[in-house]
């Protein structure tokens, strides 16, 4: 059955709507081994395939690794490139994460957040991609279905304007086996937002170019400043393009999102779907009147830092939800704050961790962490939430 | 909101039932969301699948704890596992059952409503699985759309029509049938 082209409503699963931005977005070339659980992408995508919905090349491989390595060769030719994966995939195809970043690829791909073993988990948490934070790509995490299939088309268009791949990551089960209602947008309104990728330079045996050679140490460390300074301007281009999107379709994210933070004295910083949950406690204290309010973290990298100052600026304190821990230090969003108000404001960051390896955030236990931060003055660097002890 | 909780056994359809229904609810207008147990089924097991549905948009991403309304599509469950757990008082009990609603006095002992429907003989008439391993769950849903009144069976059907990868047809007269067969025992009636 061929999909149709034409805009529709429908009550689809995460895993879905990712398979349908990459149909949307017209990936040209599909390479992917099956996990759980993400094997619900990859399986309808290669359905697409089959039943012609999407002209691509769906390559099964036998591991992540080659699943990256078969997308960075295609990405050099110029072929929009897509996979998905989870956990001990990603953490596979980890080599192959820093030479799609370092070769400029702007390979696109949805990580399903899940816990990684020791012990074997399937269950969500973070921990999986935020192991790749220093490999060069773009880190975009989703709150709904929505916004997973409009980031997946929001990654190509950013990924391919600074050169460099943009990973959108989402809770597996939260949202990957969850079925919400879904805009799906016709193929003429993502055709017209998202052009064809036409790349500078690519293989081809009508014009060679030599490429990821030998770097010596005389030319290497400018290539990783080419990097940083595309990560900096990706940070406008994320903005910019989620800008084009809300004219194009009327629905926008932006890097950081404000919920409800008029006058709020105290700010709780929170990603993923612990932000939806969050948006119902939030609701409960407003209405009841207490100086309290939300800001959602969507980019990962590049970290939008002096939009988050100014964000913070006027806040006492900030409490951070972590579903991922850094081992030796605490959470590793509530660290990456923390640098980045360091040198520039001071303010209380209370650091907790809670939900690892799928553990269920319910409301009350949101309403703890804000009790708590609330009712104490020294900030906290680690504080655990729904542990058993 | 109205949380609901099917059980089912893996392979039986409980998830495919829940998304269903969630598809139903979302054509008349509702938001919903539905999803499974998280993590890992096997054939045969116990498993649960869920749905909520509102009349404004759902921001709860956690579990279903306690239900409004629970769905047994396998009848062997009752006496395996505790599908009461953690349901509303008043809620509705749809069994899979060529029993009585008033046999499950437990239940309506308990301050429940209790709906039964003969959904395997109505699959095995519809040629919908095998007599020994019917699928049943389209036909439940007609149950469910009767006795909760809740949702319309137009709807239901539609929904089915396009949520079953097979036989669509089939899976529709089953859900009519169950919607015409069902029999329940509200609380006034268990009361008086």
């Amino acid at each position: 059955m061929i999909v149709t082209t034409e805009e529709t409503r429908e009550v689809i699963t995460g895993n879905h709507a990712v398979s349908h931005g990459a149909r949307l977005a017209r990936a040209q070339v599909i390479s992917a081994y099956p996990i759980t659980p993400q094997t619900q992408v990859v399986e309808l995508l290669s359905s697409f395939c089959e039943d012609g919905s999407l002209d691509a090349k769906f390559i099964q491989v036998e591991s992540e690794h080659s699943a990256m390595a078969a997308l960075v060769g295609a990405s050099s030719v110029g072929a929009r490139c897509f996979t998905a994966t989870s956990a001990h995939g990603l953490a596979l195809m980890h080599e192959m994460l820093h030479w799609a970043a370092g070769a400029r690829l702007p390979i696109v791909m949805a990580n399903i957040n899940r816990a990684m073993g020791a012990p074997w988990s399937v269950w969500t948490d973070q921990n999986d991609s935020l192991s790749q934070r220093d490999t060069g790509w773009m880190q975009i995490y989703c709150e709904s279905n929505q916004e997973v299939l409009d980031t997946v088309i929001q990654a190509y268009k950013t990924a391919e304007r600074v050169a460099l791949p943009a990973m959108l990551v989402l809770d597996a089960f939260v949202l990957s086996h969850t079925a919400e209602p879904v805009e799906i947008p016709s193929q003429e309104a993502v055709d017209d937002f998202l052009p064809p990728y036409e790349p500078d330079l690519r293989l081809s045996t009508e014009d060679p170019h030599s490429f990821s050679g030998l770097a010596t140490p005389d030319t290497y460390m400018e290539f990783r400043y080419g990097i940083q300074k595309s990560m900096e301007r990706a940070l406008e281009e994320f903005q910019r393009v989620d800008d084009e999107f809300y004219e194009a379709f009327g629905r926008r994210y932006g890097l950081i999102e404000q919920y409800r933070t008029d006058g709020a004295e105290l700010l709780l910083v929170t990603s993923s779907t612990i932000t939806s949950t969050a948006r119902v406690v939030i609701d409960e204290l407003r209405d009841s009147g207490r100086h309290v309010g939300l800001l959602k973290i969507r980019l990962f990298r590049p970290f939008p830092g002096e939009l988050l100052r100014s964000l913070v600026a006027n806040a006492k304190k900030l409490a951070v939800i972590d579903r991922n821990i850094g081992f030796g230090v605490g959470g590793i969003f509530a660290q990456e704050i923390r640098a980045a108000l360091y040198n520039h404001i001071q303010i209380p960051v209370f650091g907790f961790v809670a939900g690892l390896g799928g553990r269920d955030v319910r409301p009350s236990l949101i309403r703890e962490v804000i009790e708590y931060a609330e009712t104490h003055e020294e900030p906290e660097d680690l504080i655990w939430k729904g542990v058993k002890l | 909101m109205i949380e609901i909780r099917f059980h089912g056994r893996g392979g039986q359809g409980a998830v495919v039932a829940s998304e269903i229904l969630a598809t139903a609810f979302f054509r008349e207008g509702k938001f919903v969301q539905a999803f499974p147990t998280f993590g890992v089924e096997r054939r045969g097991a116990p498993v649960a699948a869920f749905v909520r549905t509102s009349s404004v948009p759902i921001r709860l991403r956690c579990q279903i704890e306690e239900p409004d309304h629970v769905v047994v599509l396998d009848p062997t469950l009752v006496s395996a596992i505790q599908v009461t757990s953690g349901l509303k008082p008043g809620g509705w009990i749809i069994i899979n059952s060529e029993h009585d609603p008033t046999d499950f006095t437990q239940f309506l002992d308990g301050g429940w409503q209790v709906a039964c429907v003969d959904a395997s003989g109505i699959a095995v008439k519809q040629e919908l699985g095998t007599r020994t391993n019917p699928i049943v769950n389209t036909s439940v849903l007609g149950a469910f759309a009767r006795a909760t009144g809740l949702l319309q069976l137009e709807s239901v059907l539609e929904a089915v029509r396009k949520g079953v990868p097979v036989r669509a047809e089939a899976n529709v007269r089953a859900a009519r049938a169950a919607f015409e067969a069902v029999r329940y025992s509200t609380l006034e009636e268990v009361q008086s």
